[in-house]
């Protein structure tokens, strides 16, 4: 690649997606065919697609984990499984669940739909973002390694101490999750970083911060909220290694330790976590809502504002899962307000997507069931989580079966109806072809049936006082009927997301064409053909208005109308155009970086480096440390393509 | 076209200074690396409040070596500051001078460090009190090795006259690090050596 000047003016040409000039683009920016692209691909479509695929994988694992637990809890005193492995299975599927699944699938839409919906060719940091989802796989991998061998976790997902330290919990269970868990905190830190730079300095040219799809309003929240809040949780794992293996004391009861140590530090980070894996997923829905009531959203502004709001409150109200904990009664009472406050930047978006659906014209779509469902059931778990906001309540019902199905109705209501809402609206983009409609009514429909009847009862099995965690109980107790049901509806439930995959199967064998805009709907990813070319957009789009394709009919044209074939061509080797911050003006010409094998490398050393670490041998950890070290050194190289090096003469 | 787009003037190509996405790319390294060090210390000041003078060491930790040291890890910054000015114009030669100052008070700092280490009466699994004050300052001296390899990598490249008054934004990037290490340094030390005596 020639070395280009330290500045030039943009070339502005009308292109389209069928010209040399695309041709040309096509070849700079597509992958190497089979295990060699495989293994270096930084582009964020394949990487955003591979994010979705393993976070279904981990999503089918950790349901059949739940399937087996409602099978031993279907009756009373069942035998199916031991108290050990329950325990396993419990841990196992909520980190699964929490951890495995529910961010990484939205990191998934957020990597694909980051560049298309922003206007640019690619994510800031395009190796960064294989490097995050290399990083997830083998996370996620070391700590499934633990189940293969029967030595999962078995404290649950917050695993507090003393029960998860050395003297209560002596096998490697829960070096596997502690070390897994600062292995995957890098991956949610470096992909959190990815998203926020590509917020700020990749939108197309006209992008003002006002005229950003939601979708990247509730992404990069979620991720400034994961650069404050994954610390807390990669240092309380840490710790809680140390503690197990080289006899410090953060958390132990002698020698000045403080057991509640570890729960301020876990729910400092689990409870903005919490909005990390529900904002980006309301994002997708203030998004794709409006396609399907043919109108823009309600009150853009104050849903943003909301957003942002949720997050910081967020922050405050960790407390509120450590009211029975026996803490000072000014804390609680701080805490339990700060609990019902954050109730109301929640309700601001709840009411803005009622308003939406109100003022539309609503086409009754599976998409849009999906999201119907979704708000429906966010006011179920939203009121729940009122209820528990009251230390009183709280105090009743904490470690109960009402928590577990709190926590269901917000994870499986406001990540799960989301992402298959989105589903149904984005994959026909990502593959070209659409979803049955016929199948997504009964995928709907199952779903939804099916989880109501397996979690609603959960709520009164918590208020007859049914501990959560509990491998089986006794027949005189008079919870078998309500177990019953909830069994019967947790298969209903997996049987619809059985349907889901069938028609994601068929769909990919003969869909029908999607076309480039299915929905007609308004944002710039819709402007590019299903599925899009591995550059995006032959030039850079150049926007006037928040709704680019809706603007004329909307009459959102007192800046000028957008222009989506006609824009600067930059095509002199890989290449993207910065905006700045607040108003996106051409900033510079960026040098986007050649598919590199340097992400998976770094990953496989590191995986090397954690393996040494829990098997104490610390010479396998130094050698996978100075691999780490080499790898990052040849990946940081200045390079003279990439514009890092000064220019000599020829 | 819109008219709000500005198109005509000429734009920086490539990595440029505080334009690179690199440079965005180490404030939020920062901001999340700053928030490890928040939750490090919140730990420190949760045991300090729960126990108070009885959980201190005795005698209370001494500023004779971590005095001197905090002084050389602020000059070493200051270095910094103008290896990084001799970059933005493209003096190489004072901007690997500089960069070479800061890495060997950088390793003076380690040098004195793991002298104030050896000079405890605890260690790291003796009581609460050692744990944390072993992690704070084992992760900040984990920090300090980083940012030493960092120094070390933007030495061979400036030597190799990779940049010039245009092309330095890893110089940049890697003083910004830099600075913070030593930032972080100041709250450690305060926190551990200089509010101990404040009570």
């Amino acid at each position: 690649m020639a070395v280009t000047g330290y500045e030039r003016v943009l070339h502005v040409e009308e292109q389209g997606y069928s010209t040399e000039h695309a041709r040309r683009l096509e070849e700079m920016w597509e992958s190497k065919p089979g295990l060699r692209g495989f293994l270096s691909s930084v582009d964020h479509k394949e990487i955003g697609i591979r994010y979705l695929v393993t976070a279904f994988g981990f999503l089918i694992v950790g349901g059949v984990e739940a399937l087996i637990m409602r099978v031993q809890l279907a009756r009373p005193n069942q035998a199916l499984l031991t108290p050990e492995q329950y325990d396993q299975l419990f841990s196992m599927h909520g980190i699964t669940m929490i951890f495995l699944y529910a961010l990484p699938v939205l990191s998934g839409f957020s990597n694909y739909l980051f560049p298309l919906v922003l206007g640019a060719r690619d994510m800031a940091f395009p190796r960064l973002n294989a490097y995050s989802y290399w990083i997830y796989l083998a996370s996620g991998i070391f700590m499934y390694a633990s189940l293969v061998m029967g030595l999962a976790p078995n404290d649950g997902w917050f695993s507090y101490v003393p029960y998860a330290l050395k003297a209560y919990n002596p096998g490697p269970n829960l070096d596997f999750y502690a070390l897994g868990m600062v292995f995957y905190g890098i991956s949610t830190t470096v992909g959190s970083v990815n998203f926020v730079v590509t917020f700020l300095r990749m939108r197309a040219p006209g992008m003002s911060i006002n005229r950003v799809p939601i979708l990247t309003w509730g992404t990069l929240t979620a991720s400034v909220g994961n650069l404050f809040a994954v610390p807390s949780v990669s240092l309380a794992f840490l710790m809680m290694w140390t503690d197990r293996q080289f006899g410090t004391h953060f958390f132990t009861q002698d020698s000045g330790g403080q057991p509640l140590l570890w729960q301020h530090l876990f729910w400092m980070f689990a409870h903005p976590w919490v909005y990390v894996v529900v904002l980006p997923a309301m994002g997708l829905v203030s998004d794709a809502l409006p396609f399907f009531c043919r109108r823009p959203l309600v009150g853009y502004t104050v849903v943003v504002l909301a957003t942002v709001t949720t997050m910081v409150l967020g922050f405050g109200v960790w407390l509120h899962h450590m009211f029975a904990t026996g803490l000072p009664f000014i804390a609680l009472s701080f805490f339990s307000a700060a609990s019902f406050v954050i109730t109301i930047p929640s309700a601001v978006a709840v009411f803005a997507w009622i308003a939406t659906i109100w003022t539309g014209r609503p086409v009754i779509t599976t998409a849009f069931l999906f999201f119907a469902g979704f708000i429906a059931m966010f006011v179920v778990g939203g009121v729940s989580g009122v209820m528990t906001a009251a230390v009183p309540v709280d105090r009743q019902l904490t470690d109960t079966y009402f928590v577990v199905a709190h926590i269901h109705y917000v994870l499986i209501g406001i990540n799960l109806f989301a992402v298959m809402g989105a589903l149904y609206v984005w994959l026909p983009k990502m593959t070209g072809r659409l979803l049955s409609e016929r199948l997504g009514r009964w995928n709907f429909w199952t779903v939804l049936i099916g989880f109501n009847l397996g979690f609603f009862p959960m709520h009164i099995l918590g208020l007859m006082g049914m501990p959560r965690r509990v491998y089986t109980y006794e027949a005189d107790l008079g919870w078998g009927t309500l177990n019953l049901v909830t069994s019967a509806g947790s298969f209903l439930l997996a049987i619809g997301i059985l349907l889901l995959l069938v028609n994601i199967a068929m769909s990919l064998s003969n869909g029908v064409p999607a076309g480039d805009n299915p929905w007609d709907a308004p944002t710039l990813e819709w402007a590019t053909p299903s599925p899009p070319p591995p550059y995006n957009f032959p030039v850079v789009p150049m926007v006037a208005s928040r709704h680019p394709l809706w603007e004329e009919r909307l009459g959102e044209t007192e800046a000028g109308h957008s222009e989506l074939l006609r824009g600067p061509l930059l095509a002199d080797g890989k290449e993207a155009l910065a905006t700045s911050g607040l108003d996106a003006q051409p900033e510079a010409i960026l040098k986007m970086p050649e598919d590199s094998y340097a992400p998976f490398v770094v990953t496989l050393a590191m995986s090397v480096g954690f393996t040494g670490l829990l098997l104490h041998e610390w010479w396998v950890a130094g050698a996978g440390g100075l691999g780490v070290l080499a790898g990052a050194l040849v990946w940081l190289w200045p390079e003279a393509s990439l514009g890092q090096k000064a220019e000599r003469e020829a | 076209m819109s008219d709000t787009v500005h198109l005509q003037a000429p734009l920086p190509t490539g990595s440029v200074g505080k334009l690179a996405n690199g440079w965005f790319g180490m404030i939020a390294l920062v901001a999340t690396e700053g928030a490890l060090f928040a939750y490090l210390l919140f730990s420190y000041f949760y045991f300090d409040v729960q126990y108070g003078r009885s959980w201190l060491p005795d005698p209370l930790p001494a500023f004779r070596l971590s005095g001197p040291n905090t002084a050389i890890l602020v000059v070493s910054s200051l270095t910094m500051v103008w290896a990084e000015r001799a970059a933005r114009r493209g003096a190489n030669g004072r901007a690997a001078l500089g960069i070479a100052l800061s890495f060997v008070l950088g390793l003076v700092f380690v040098g004195i460090q793991l002298m104030e280490w050896k000079d405890k009466t605890f260690n790291y699994a003796s009581s609460s009190y050692g744990s944390l004050y072993f992690l704070i300052t084992g992760f900040h001296m984990a920090h300090v090795v980083a940012g030493l390899l960092v120094l070390a990598a933007l030495l061979a490249w400036t030597l190799l006259g990779y940049f010039d008054a245009r092309r330095h934004a890893p110089v940049s990037i890697g003083a910004l690090y830099w600075h913070f290490v030593d930032v972080v340094w100041l709250c450690v030390f305060f926190s551990l050596y200089v509010t101990p005596h404040l009570r």
